[in-house]
Formats: structure tokens, sequence, C-alpha cells
């Protein structure tokens, strides 16, 4: 096996190959901390020619090999496997091209979210998806992740504001996937290489669109008494034909927890608060914050206010930001999760979690993209108290498949990897998963690419035992009962 | 009526008898594609909108559904879909749609139908019922098959229940028109494409500029002091004819080619009339000419160039040729779906 480290310095320039322990304990995990392993090496390649020369190194000699951006993955996607080469993109950090008139740019896999924002600002244009790691993440990671960010109910995701893709599959073949005009012929390889969390893949260039940014944004901060007076306010103003660039909700404990943080001035009385964001023209953030005001106090805000500078609209939003860490402050540790649900269910599914609570002994407080009904409840628990993490893990568990039953999904936009691997099983029936593991063998025949993440094997989901039944018909019957 | 067990049991009879179907609804793209090949396979009584929430924004309808019928009552709630499908004299089906993945002219300024996929429910072409993406706007897990049906052309299994994401209809909408010729009218369009202007269509034909503007009230009325140009009269159905090709000199018995091309490309070289949309990056080029120079230019610019309509269809298929490491890709892919290929053989590419 070790055999592969002196086949990969043979390709790779010195020092791009790194196996010392030392060495290889930066790359043990991703954000999903609970999760370590040290990787057989690291490789890290400079240039597109080098990353096809890894795969085809390992793919010869049947290495697993998982793909790194930044490691700010909050699903372990990067996180290593014993006897696996950890590929970082890294050193691919360059912005290749970027054309104002055609609003694009070609950038390269490890170049930062944010750093292509800031390279099209001078032309008055943006990269929409913005997840909250931005400063840190790379597009590479965001395309593996399809990631979100608080502005995708009016911007979208990552699919919806890509053009094109360079992959190297695990053999080392270059594939160009879309185009950079509006569509491709075949079929949408695109659409299902974003998100695909580094199993078909590894991509070696992205090319983005770019849009306008809008000449002002304000935002709306409403408070109310209760969660579900919160949650309905969400569905009335989607009701009232409004789509805002940004509606998020906090709950009280994140309101307490982050208020000595950042002194926005939120009402500390509030059961919950809702951050309403309009954007465009001066005229149309105009005509659609007072909209938006009427509707939050038709549905029973205790307290409206509206930004009225930009200074004053930072404040506003700098809680929300706060939010992860201003909990690493209340709680030693804190598990975050990404459940989606239907707007409709929201204040349903709320009072289900603090029931949670009690039976789990654990704190949960809640912070999230109300706007798309993605949750990200953050439940608060100590890994050095006995059998706490087991608690915070079975308790995020029973929140997934609780978005499954009210008709959402389990990864809004973090991504399954290893963490969410076994509710996958309460998501997916058996066809849909041998459909997957299909697709996965069409690109990587041998399963090379991030093995173990993503998509469980129907033996896993049979140990698991939480079976997918659909329509009374029991799922992997094939497969004995444990 | 059709049932799903019952459609179920006719694909696996065909898979097992490596007998291909022709999957239809409404039939209103026969023209589109590939060779119309196997035993019609009819699913125009899948049809009905199963679920409708408009405060979701989120529609689901069996695939059989008039997409005319959808959108009316999609109206009545003041939403619409955003992508703009062409509806071809009403006859259009969600599924067909979905399958043919044409967006019309608010594409380059709302997104493609595919933006707008949100779920499939499809019977593969082993016959097995499965089901992809859901009901929420935001969901990563798993693959995204339901996306990669878009534009499939059926070719990898029958669609019968689809969940599309809606949008608030724009509460005002106008169209003005400008007097430019081609190289100005790109010139323009590339240009406003960068401002912070509410487009939501552009068409140019005959030294014509139309540009749809919609949006909040203040956001028009801004826009077209900004534009100038003249208000047009009737333009719902000029956008209309626009959306289905039906604008009088794309004559129907005649051949008529898509080009996408990237934005900022220039004026084609190519003789007659034309229709430009999306800003420039779609082209439709009338009359009998050389497919095989046209695609060759449309690649060379990065694009592509397809036959979308013509008076018989050429045996290498209307649509531009995959490099072979992507058609090997793709009978691999199609493989995954149908392995026994009988699910609209030969509609996307020859053999596939």
């Amino acid at each position: 096996m070790r055999e592969v480290i002196d086949r990969l310095r043979r390709v790779l320039p010195a020092g791009a190959v790194l196996a010392g322990a030392e060495e290889l304990k930066p790359y043990e995990c991703d954000a999903l901390m609970l999760y370590r392993q040290m990787p057989l090496a690291v490789a890290l390649p400079g240039d597109e020619a080098q990353v096809a020369s890894v795969l085809r190194t390992c793919h010869e000699s049947g290495i697993p090999v998982i793909a790194r951006g930044a490691g700010t993955g909050l699903s372990g996607g990067a996180t290593p496997m014993p006897g696996a080469v950890l590929m970082s993109l890294a050193r691919l950090n360059r912005i290749i091209s970027l054309d104002p008139l055609a609003r694009t740019a070609r950038v390269q896999p490890g170049v930062r979210n944010l750093a292509i924002s800031e390279a099209a600002a001078p032309h008055g244009l943006y990269y929409a998806p913005d997840p909250s790691s931005q400063i840190a993440c790379t597009i590479g990671g965001n395309v593996a992740e399809n990631s979100g960010g608080v502005h995708c109910l009016k911007y979208g995701l990552t699919v919806h504001n890509l053009l094109a893709l360079r992959v190297v599959t695990i053999e080392g073949e270059l594939l160009e996937i879309g185009a950079s005009a509006l569509d491709a012929p075949g079929y949408d390889l695109l659409a299902l290489i974003t998100g695909s969390e580094g199993l078909l893949a590894v991509i070696t260039e992205v090319t983005v669109r770019l849009i306008p940014r809008p000449q002002c944004a304000r935002v709306v901060l409403a408070a109310f008494d209760s969660l579900a007076k919160a949650g309905q306010a969400v569905a009335d103003v989607i009701a009232a034909g409004i789509i805002p660039a940004g509606l998020e909700l906090m709950d009280r404990p994140t309101i307490a927890a982050v208020e000595p943080f950042v002194r926005a001035g939120y009402p500390l009385d509030a059961e919950a608060i809702l951050l309403c964001e309009s954007d465009g023209t001066a005229h149309e953030v105009e005509e659609e914050i007072l909209r938006i005001e009427a509707v939050m106090q038709r549905a029973g805000s205790t307290e409206c206010r509206i930004s009225r500078d930009e200074a004053e609209r930072l404040r506003f939003w700098a809680g929300r930001k706060a939010a992860f860490p201003a909990m690493g402050a209340v709680s030693p540790d804190y598990y975050c999760m990404d459940g989606s649900i239907p707007r409709q269910r929201l204040a349903a599914v709320l009072q289900a979690i603090r029931a949670m609570e009690g039976k789990y002994g654990l704190r949960c407080t809640n912070v999230f993209h109300a706007g798309d009904g993605n949750l990200h409840p953050l439940i608060l628990f100590d890994s050095n108290v006995p059998d706490e993490v087991a608690r915070a893990e079975a308790f995020g568990g029973e929140i997934l498949e609780l978005c499954v039953r009210e008709g959402g999904s389990i990864t809004g936009e973090h991504g399954v990897g290893i963490e969410k691997i076994n509710q996958m099983c309460v998501q997916f029936g058996s066809a849909e998963l041998e459909t997957f593991h299909a697709v996965k063998r069409a690109f990587d025949e041998r399963g090379l690419l991030n093995p173990g993440k993503a998509v469980p094997t129907l033996h896993r989901c049979a140990e698991f035992g939480r079976l997918h039944v659909r329509g009374g018909q029991l799922p992997h019957a094939e497969l004995p009962r444990f | 009526m059709i049932d799903l067990p019952s459609l179920q049991e006719r694909i696996r009879a065909a898979a097992e008898a490596r007998r291909p179907l022709c999957i239809r609804a409404g039939g209103s793209k026969d023209f589109y594609g590939g060779p119309l090949t196997g035993e019609p396979l009819d699913v125009a009584e899948l049809s009905g909108i199963s679920d409708y929430e408009p405060t979701e924004l989120v529609v689901t309808a069996k695939a059989g559904t008039r997409l005319a019928e959808l959108e009316r009552m999609l109206a009545a709630h003041g939403q619409m879909l955003a992508f703009e499908p062409p509806r071809f004299g009403g006859r259009a089906t969600v599924g067909g749609a979905v399958a043919s993945g044409l967006s019309g002219p608010r594409r380059a300024y709302c997104g493609s139908l595919r933006d707008y996929v949100l779920g499939v429910e499809m019977i593969d072409g082993r016959g097995r019922r499965l089901r992809f993406g859901g009901r929420v706007i935001k969901n990563v897990a798993g693959f995204d098959v339901s996306r990669l049906t878009a534009g499939s052309l059926g070719t990898l299994g029958v669609l019968t229940e689809i969940t599309l994401k809606t949008v608030p209809r724009p509460r005002a909408e106008c169209t003005l028109t400008f007097a430019l010729d081609q190289p100005a009218a790109l010139e323009v369009m590339t240009l406003w494409a960068t401002r912070a202007l509410p487009l939501s269509g552009t068409a140019w034909h005959d030294g014509t500029l139309h540009v749809r503007l919609s949006g909040a009230d203040a956001a028009i009325r801004a826009a077209r002091q900004n534009l100038g140009g003249e208000l047009m009269a009737g333009a719902d159905e000029y956008w209309d004819e626009v959306r289905e090709q039906r604008l009088g000199f794309l004559l129907p018995a005649q051949a008529l080619w898509r080009v996408s091309l990237p934005a900022r490309s220039p004026q084609l070289a190519t003789e007659g009339r034309m229709l430009l949309e999306w800003g420039g990056a779609l082209r439709w080029v009338p009359g009998p000419l050389d497919g095989g120079a046209l695609q060759t230019l449309a690649a060379r610019l990065g694009g592509h160039a397809m036959l979308y309509r013509g008076p018989a269809k050429p045996p290498e298929g209307p649509f531009q040729p995959l490099s072979p490491a992507m058609l090997a890709l793709h009978r691999r892919m199609k493989a995954v779906f149908d392995p026994y290929g009988i699910c609209n053989r030969d509609r996307l590419y020859p053999g596939l």
C-alpha cells in the first residue's frame, strides 16, 4: 500500500506528497470534527494534469481518493479513511479569467467563494451563493456539496449559478461538462455532478455565472411572541408574492446568546425574530420593504424595525452571522443539523424539537433559513460528559427523520457525507439507493472516489434497521433482519 | 384508466421482450429530437395536479397534465412557471416539458426548466418505480437524478409525476422596442445584462429589438426612463409567438436550427432572417443550410447547434455530436436506467 506514496512522489513535484504523521494531522477531519481519521498520504497537485496523474496512479493501485477543498464541510464529506489518499485541491487556486460583459468567471476549484465576488466587484458583479463559510470555503467544495447560503431563496443554490465544469474521472480522463452557453447537448451531467460529494469525479475548473450587484438592500427585523406566529409570518410573506433576498429566523435562546456578543439591539423578550431582507433598486426596495412590514404586522409581530442605513442593516445581520460562534461560548460543543421541510410545517417541527429536548436531556437552539424551510437546529452538548455525544447524535437523527416524515429532506445544503448516511435509508427506498450506486459505477466502476460517503449500502441500511417502508412493501426483502 | 402498476407491467414486459417503447402524451413535440422508435406508450391519462400549496411555491403534477391547465391554476393564485416552456397549441404536457427540457424567453434572466425541477417520480426501463428529489426547495440528499431527467427525452424512463418550483407573477410588466441592426442589438443586450435591470426577455429580428421588463412598478418605471424605446402594444401575444417559434418568418415547413452560444458571441455569418433571444445566447436560424458547418462553428464559439425542426430527421440525429468520452458516459448512464434500451431509443442520440 505504501508503494503508492513512492509512485505519487514520482508524478508530483517535490513537497506535494505528505506522508508523515505530523504533516497528515491537519487533514484528519473537516468541519465535522466528531470524526477523525488519518489518511495514508496527502497529495497536493498544482494543476489539472497533476490531478489526473494522482487519480490515474491511485486507480492503477486500487487506492481510494478523497478530494478536499478548504475542509469547511459540515457533513464529513472530506473525512479521510485509513489507506486512502486525500487529495487537496488547495493549490489550484487561480482565477483563470473573468469576463464582465459575458458575466462569467472561470476559476480553479481551490479559489475561495468570496474571492470570486471580490474579483467581480469592480465590475458591479458578484457570485450569488454565499454559504456562511464563504471567506474560507472553496468553489470546488461548493460544487461538490451544492452549497446554499442566506440568499438562495431568491438567487438559487450553487447548481443554479454554474455554467460549466472540467472534471477528471478516477481513470484520469478529462470531461467537459456543461458549456459557456446556457445549455449543452446530451444529459444534464452538470446537475448530476453538482452535489455529488466527490463520488463521481474530481472538479478541476468551474465556470460560474456572475450577476449584477443590487443597488441597495434593507432589512426588516420583526419580533414575535411565539414561534408559531413567526412561522406563519414566513408563509404569509411568500403568499403575498414576495421573494425576499433573505428570510432568517432566530429563536429566543439564540437571541439571548448572540445579543451580548454583537449588541445588535435584538428584543430579548421575543420568542422569535425574523430578519427579512429586500434588495434591488432603491425604488423597488422601498416599495417591497413596506409590503413586508405590513405582512409582519398582520401576522402579529410585536415589534417591527426597518434598517435605516447600511450600518444598521449590517448590525441586524451581525447576530445571525455570529450565531454559531456565540453558541460556542454558551456550550462546550454543538452539533449543527441541516434538515429541510415544507415552510408550512415550520411551527409544528419546531414544537416537536422542543419536546425532544426533554427526551434527550439536551438543549437545542434554532437559527435558520426560514424562507426556504432549511432548518439548522443546534444541539448543545459537552463531549466530556459520558454519553452526551451519543445522545446528541441520536437527537440529531430523530430530527432528520422527523423532517423526512414532514415531506422534507435530511439535508438542505450541508450534504450527507458520513454524518447523515444512516438517515439516507429513511429518505430513500432500496430501488433509489441501488440506482445511486449504479450511477456511481457509471463514473467510478471500482468505487475508489470518496467511498463510504453519501450513499449507504443496502446492507448498512438493513443493519441500521430504519428502513423506508413505502406502500406497505418491505424494502430489502432479500436481506436478513438483525 | 391507466394506473402505475399496469404501466410498470407493460414496461417490464417490453423489457423482457427487448421491445422499444415510444413514450407520448400530447404528441406536441413529435417534431423534436431523433426518430420516434417503438410501440407508442401513451401516458396522457396520467393527468392531474396532485398537490399545490401556493405558500410553498411548489406544485406537483402528473406527467400527462397539460401545461396550459397547470399554468391556469398557477395564474389563479398569482403564480407562474418562471421558465416559460412552450405549450405548442395547448397540447404540451408537464412530462413532455421536462423530458425535452425546453425553456422560453425568460430563461436567460430567470433560469431554465431544470433549475425549477424539485423532484420526479418515474418508472425506469426495468419497470421499477423510483422517486428522486422531493417537494422542498433545498434538498441535497442523493444524486440529483430529478434534474438529470430534464432534457433526457424519455431515454432514462417514463416520468410519471413532477414537482416544480413556482414563482409569483411580476406585479408589472411592459415591453419596449428599439430599431437596431443585429450588431447593435447584440451589443446593447450584452451591456444591459450587466446592469441591475428587471429584464425578463429579449428578442431581436428584422431590425427590431424587443425588451421585456418585469417586476415591481417602481423598478419598471425607473428602467423605462433609463432605457428609452417605444412601448409595445399586444406584447403578451408577441412573447407567446416567440415562446413557440411561431413568428411569421419561421415557416413550419422549413428547417429551423437552434444555436446556443456563450454570451458575447459575434453575429453568425449566415444568410437570411433570424431570431435572436436570451441576450444573443440563443439564435434561431431558418432555412436549409449546412448543419455540419453550423455545428462546427457553434462548437468553435463554445456552444452547440441542433436541427430543432425540419422536413426530415437526419440519420445522425438532430443534436450536436458528443465527444467519444462523453458519448461513452452517456451510454453508461443510459444503461443505469434502461439497460435493455427500450425507452425512447434513438430519440436523443442514435442507439442511446
